[in-house]
């Protein structure tokens, strides 16, 4: 199959936002599948760090009844850097996802997500993080599925986005499609500066604006690994993120 | 060690600020009573550097060097404390990374090796000690949830950590409880009372005035300093208010 005619384009939903002209010649069907068995758990933590091209990250994941699955990732490179996942999760089971974007020029860096909720009690939570300069654009698409007679699904989504620059921009897009009634389904999205009034009280204790921009992007993108319980991990991908601000500053 | 003369200063197009200048010394401390609208908090962040307050006119000489070509970090690590008059709130940051931070990067721009975990953390309980702040204020982030008094201690806190050769302190007394405000007030003395270092003292009221006793008391209004007296001048408007006695 000619690998051009199946190009996805900004009309499709899922790629509304994203670099479509960055996907000649990246491989579309590699989905990665991952099963979490009932009553087990699963973490993956995955880094997109260095590339100048497409960088895509695919995941088809299915959790068991009573299973666990958690992913966090950090997105800081690649002219279109995407984590795309698809979820489905069984009775009782939790999805947790806790996602950072970074970049800047003319990058787009984004998170693509659908969690079916397709048996009673499951829960999701994700939570996403933004910072963008430059021309550099954050994406989230998130969408919640609930099927019918899924009760009792506690589904939540959070995004919030910070623009270092003008010219940067975040684009965050939940779609919820419920066909239950006992369902509590909550998101939330923001988009901010830096608070240039915390800055000035930062210098005036002797912190560089290099510094206090980035202590403060370290606050805002600390809310995406709260969740992660592995202290040395979180600060690995933490240490992944702020390397790439420190070379942009 | 302060040298303002004839200081003008703009914000947003208006002028605040109108030919104000003081001389301080070291060893020196110097009260600044005036009015609301005066211009005193406009004056300490004039001289932080704050962006947005654009000076017209007039120079500040600090420790011999030109204060306003400095940035603003710079005159911290020149040993320019300022306390604020509403400390602002940092979610995210706790006390302990924000002020070991700050504190290793005014000593990198010293030449000072930074100081360690374990060292700060000792700093840190010292000073916390001597202002009577619980150490589980400063794990907490920065101001978030505190109460107004709680604030104003935790930038007393803040000083005696970062050690600075001269502070401007804009109203650290209001909000303060009359037990609190005794502490500030010896806290104030024990970190800034020294033959090298100076205060500005920013107040409305005499009471702090009787725990850390002043050289000078200067009376700002309208943007400029209007009467300078000693001690007994505190005690003079008190009684008497602005209008009759800077009129
Ligand atoms: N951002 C601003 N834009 C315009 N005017 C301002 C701004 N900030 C302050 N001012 C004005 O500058 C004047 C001086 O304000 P400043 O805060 O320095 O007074 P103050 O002497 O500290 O008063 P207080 O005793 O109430 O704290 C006031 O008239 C105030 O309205
Ligand atoms: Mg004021």
């Amino acid at each position: 199959m000619n690998a051009l005619t199946t190009l996805p384009t900004r009309k499709d939903e899922a790629w509304r936002y994203s670099a479509v002209e960055a996907l000649v010649g990246a491989d579309l069907d590699a989905w990665r599948a991952i099963d979490v068995p009932a009553g087990e758990s699963y973490r993956e933590c995955l880094t997109i760090e260095d590339s100048e091209s497409t960088e895509l990250r695919r995941l088809r994941v299915s959790v068991g009844e009573g299973a666990r699955c958690e992913l966090f990732a950090v997105i800081a490179a690649g002219k279109l850097g995407r984590v795309e996942v698809e979820v489905r999760l069984a009775r009782g089971a939790h999805f947790e996802l806790g996602g950072v974007t970074l970049g800047g020029r003319d990058t787009v860096r984004e998170f693509v997500t659908r969690v079916i909720h397709a048996e009673p009690e499951a829960t999701s939570n994700q939570v996403i993080r933004a910072v963008h300069w430059g021309k550099g654009t954050g994406n989230f698409l998130g969408q919640i599925d609930v099927v019918r007679d899924a009760q009792k699904t506690d589904a939540a989504q959070s995004f919030k986005g910070l623009l270092l620059e003008k010219g940067a921009s975040v684009n965050a897009v939940p779609q919820l499609e419920i066909f239950a009634d006992d369902v509590k389904c909550a998101h939330g999205a923001s988009v901010g500066q830096l608070d240039e009034t915390a800055r000035f009280y930062m210098a005036a204790r002797g912190l560089s604006p290099e510094l206090s921009r980035r202590l403060l992007v370290q606050a805002f993108i600390g809310d995406a690994f709260v969740a992660l319980d592995d202290e040395a991990e979180r600060e690995r991908l933490m240490g992944i993120a702020l390397a790439k601000l420190d070379l942009h500053l | 060690m302060l040298k303002i003369d004839n200081l003008q200063a703009e914000i947003g197009g208006t002028r605040i600020l109108n030919g104000l200048s003081l001389e301080v010394n070291a060893g020196e401390v110097h009260a600044i009573m005036g009015p609301n609208g005066a211009g005193k908090s406009t004056l300490a962040y004039v001289l932080g550097g704050r962006p947005g307050y654009e000076v017209t006119g007039g120079s500040v000489e600090f420790l011999g060097r030109d204060l306003l070509e400095m940035e603003p970090h710079e005159r911290a690590a020149a040993g320019l404390f300022l306390g604020f008059q509403y400390p602002v709130e940092i979610p995210g940051v706790s006390n302990v990374q924000f002020l070991r931070e700050a504190l290793n990067a005014q000593r990198q721009v010293r030449g000072e090796e930074p100081l360690s975990g374990g060292d700060f953390l000792k700093l840190a309980k010292e000073k916390a000690g001597l202002l009577k702040l619980d150490m589980d204020m400063l794990k907490r982030h920065v101001n978030v949830g505190f109460s107004g008094g709680e604030k104003k201690r935790a930038e007393m806190v803040q000083m005696g950590i970062l050690d600075p050769q001269f502070a401007v302190l804009d109203e650290t007394d209001s909000g303060l409880d009359i037990d609190a405000l005794r502490v500030v007030g010896e806290g104030i003395n024990a970190i800034m009372r020294a033959p090298e270092k100076g205060v500005l003292l920013i107040t409305h009221y005499q009471r702090l005035l009787d725990y850390v006793k002043p050289d000078y008391v200067h009376i700002l209004s309208k943007g400029r300093i209007v009467k300078t007296g000693g001690p007994e001048l505190a005690q003079q408007l008190e009684r008497e208010g602005y209008e009759a006695v800077a009129a």
